[in-house]
């Protein structure tokens, strides 16, 4: 079912300080990667919500990625040991609800990693146009 | 101590009781020769040259000056006809023993002694015992000592081997009277280890030192391995060292921070086809500025490990630097450096110099104009990049000499280039420790180690945390105007924060619906900066938005919804995730 003009639909969250950055200067070093993951800007990957992967997913995305700085390098001190912490919690009732494990991801890239962005999203992207759209989760 | 009073050749003086009497005349101006007497050792009256005549209460009596203690009252004569004739009697049994020393020859003349009684010897040792003196009370290594007695007495060191206690600090050589202690001048082995420190224990860190104030070298310092010396101290009017004090670690408050630790040049082992640490002559460019430096160990010559000096030179640019293997950027300064030791080395050896370099980078102000004036000099300059450097001839001349090998990408073929000397023109790279630097501020580090600037053009010298600066080359490669510039930028910011007298706020804090809280404090433990309160009274977190710094971590946590963020509240987030995907 997987075709080659399927475009999968990926919701980014960028931390402010290291991945958000890192997305910018993959920009202005014009690294070149897949449009298919629209970027939506946090102060923190501590302030990722799981609800908003939820909705991400509920709303048609067929993968969300979640950007954070490295361990000890946060922002905030500790905010992305938070968002770790919440994404192995919300991994785990994900699985039980069937949905594949490449969907939602984790990375944390920092501000200098601009050929990360590029890597992650042209590698994420990828694996969702093999996998194909998602499909929603039903009661 | 009571003050007494005494006359010396008639002058009255005024002196504290038991001072030694060379020490009042020296201070009157009236001189007494001396030979076993050294202001950094005890007296120890052995040579008797210094005698001089004391009238005390009806006695008269010869006293060597430099250990006779004064006393209230008496009348010291230091050139009458009895001193003067014992002093020619010393010196003509000093020369006996000693013929040829000068400064005794000089002593002779000046008594009056044209031809010694008892003849000339060979000695230049009169036995005085001050580099003994000196070496055990002073410097405390213990090295030397007297040996025999009586005719056959000398100075040696035990079993007259050289011994493994002396430091070399060369100090029984400094005060021989006579100048019979000679030091093998190893100026071969200080020029092959060509010292980049300091050449004295005690110096100034740099020309522009802040404070400009000399420091003590721990690993160097007499004191520090004997125990002994402290002459710095002795003759240091203001008492300002201290050999006692102890590294302390302080904590200052400041208001803002500039990070300015800089770089390290690359080392040289790095790139091992260019033979650093192995053919001798192979200098890194630092080590070259060392030697051309006008105060350096080779008193701004460039010269070869043997001493000579190099008649061809080669300068190898972009070492650790535009290369896959150590370092892909450029690091801006080894051009404009490399020309200038092609200058420098050119002007003082008269030698061939020859450039091997990738691209010319001499964007600046009056850099092309400086490369232009080397092209006009004779400096040959080669573009490509050097294959190898080896001592491996071909040609008779090529014997003895250092072979570049590089393709000259401008004509089309490999070249084999002898010369004498190779200067390395290391790059820049971060410091080791940057990374242990970037974690204690907070700051990122780029990919290659160079600390991270808020933003590139609209905040070159902010970084990612409020009041932390960055300046100099720990921010990227960078020359000394460059590196001048960013500074006085980066202490303007600083003084601009500091002289607001306010902090701005982030916009983006949270803030925490008390009406609607039901006090289950999730957010409490999870705020960083413990900036969530739970108000037992209220029963309900309160938040203080003046310590908020706006991450949003309770606002995800909040399972009642009533914690939010300005800009950033469960709304508008949801509302932007809608946004996104509508197609």
């Amino acid at each position: 079912m997987a075709t080659a003009t399927f475009e999968p639909r990926i919701v980014a969250f960028f931390c402010n300080w290291c991945t958000y950055t890192a997305s910018d200067l993959a920009g202005t070093a014009r690294m070149a990667y897949e449009p298919n993951a629209p970027v939506v800007r946090v102060m923190c990957s501590g302030r990722v919500d799981p609800q908003f992967v939820l909705k991400a997913l509920q709303e048609g995305a067929d993968g969300v990625l979640v950007g954070g700085c490295h361990p000890g390098d946060c922002h905030y001190q500790e905010g992305n040991y938070t968002a770790l912490r919440r994404f192995r919690l919300l991994k785990r009732v994900l699985t039980q609800l069937g949905v594949e494990d490449e969907r939602v991801r984790l990375e944390w890239i920092s501000a200098s990693e601009g050929d990360r962005v590029q890597h992650v999203v042209d590698e994420m992207t990828a694996q969702l146009r093999t996998l194909g759209p998602f499909q929603q989760v039903r009661s | 101590m009571n003050t007494i009073n005494l006359t010396i050749n008639g002058i009255e003086v005024e002196a504290e009781d038991r001072t030694p009497l060379l020490a009042i005349a020296d201070r009157i101006g009236v001189k007494i020769p001396t030979l076993c007497h050294h202001p950094l050792v005890e007296a120890y009256g052995v040579c008797r040259i210094c005698i001089v005549e004391v009238h005390m209460r009806n006695r008269v009596r010869l006293v060597t000056a430099c250990n006779y203690p004064a006393t209230n009252g008496i009348e010291v004569l230091t050139d009458t006809p009895r001193v003067r004739r014992n002093r020619k009697m010393i010196l003509e049994w000093f020369l006996s023993r000693c013929g040829h020393v000068p400064i005794l020859n000089a002593l002779a003349a000046e008594y009056g002694i044209t031809e010694p009684r008892f003849g000339r010897g060979d000695d230049t040792c009169i036995l005085c015992g001050l580099c003994v003196r000196v070496c055990s009370d002073v410097v405390g290594a213990n090295v030397l000592g007297f040996f025999n007695r009586g005719t056959t007495r000398y100075v040696g060191t035990p079993y007259d081997e050289p011994s493994d206690a002396c430091i070399a600090c060369t100090a029984c050589a400094q005060v021989c009277p006579t100048g019979c202690i000679t030091i093998d001048d190893e100026a071969e082995l200080v020029r092959g280890e060509l010292p980049l420190g300091p050449m004295t224990p005690i110096y100034i860190p740099t020309m522009q030192a802040v404070p400009h104030q000399p420091v003590i070298d721990h690993d160097s310092c007499i004191h520090f391995k004997t125990d002994g010396c402290r002459v710095c101290a002795s003759v240091c009017e203001p008492k300002a060292i201290d050999h006692g004090q102890q590294d302390r670690h302080e904590e200052i408050q400041v208001g803002s921070i500039i990070v300015a630790t800089g770089f390290q040049p690359v080392d040289a082992n790095k790139v091992p086809q260019y033979g650093y640490g192995r053919y001798p002559n192979v200098f890194t460019a630092l080590q070259v500025e060392h030697m051309v430096n006008a105060s350096g160990p080779t008193n701004g010559q460039a010269l070869l490990k043997d001493g000579s000096k190099p008649k061809a030179v080669g300068i190898i640019h972009c070492v650790g630097s535009r290369d896959k293997n150590t370092h892909e950027y450029c690091s801006r300064v080894c051009c404009m450096y490399s020309l200038k030791l092609a200058h420098l080395v050119h002007e003082r050896s008269d030698a061939k110099i020859y450039n091997f370099y990738i691209d010319m980078r001499a964007a600046g102000k009056g850099y092309e104009e400086f490369y232009n004036h080397l092209l006009e000099e004779g400096c040959e300059f080669i573009r490509g990049r050097v294959a190898e450097v080896s001592d491996w001839a071909v040609t008779p001349l090529e014997q003895g000499k250092l072979v570049i090998r590089v393709e000259d990408t401008l004509a089309g073929f490999v070249r084999r280039i002898p010369v004498d000397m190779v200067i390395l023109s290391t790059g820049l790279e971060a410091r080791e420790d940057a990374a242990e630097v970037r974690r204690l501020f907070n700051i990122s580090c780029s990919s290659d180690g160079w600390f991270l600037e808020r933003h590139p053009k609209l905040a070159p010298v902010s970084t990612f945390t409020d009041g932390v600066f960055i300046a100099g080359c720990a921010q990227g490669p960078k020359d000394i105007p460059d590196t001048v510039a960013q500074a006085g930028a980066a202490a303007a910011e600083a003084m601009a924060l500091i002289d607001k007298g306010h902090v701005e706020l982030e916009a983006y804090t949270a803030w925490i619906d008390e009406e609607r809280c039901s006090g289950c404090q999730v957010c409490v433990p999870l705020c960083p900066f413990s900036a969530i309160q739970f108000n037992k009274d209220k029963k309900v977190s309160q938040l203080n938005e003046a310590l908020c710094k706006g991450c949003g971590t309770c606002v995800a946590a909040c399972p009642s919804l009533v914690a939010q963020q300005h800009h950033f509240t469960d709304a508008q987030i949801m509302a932007e995730i809608e946004g996104v995907l509508v197609s």
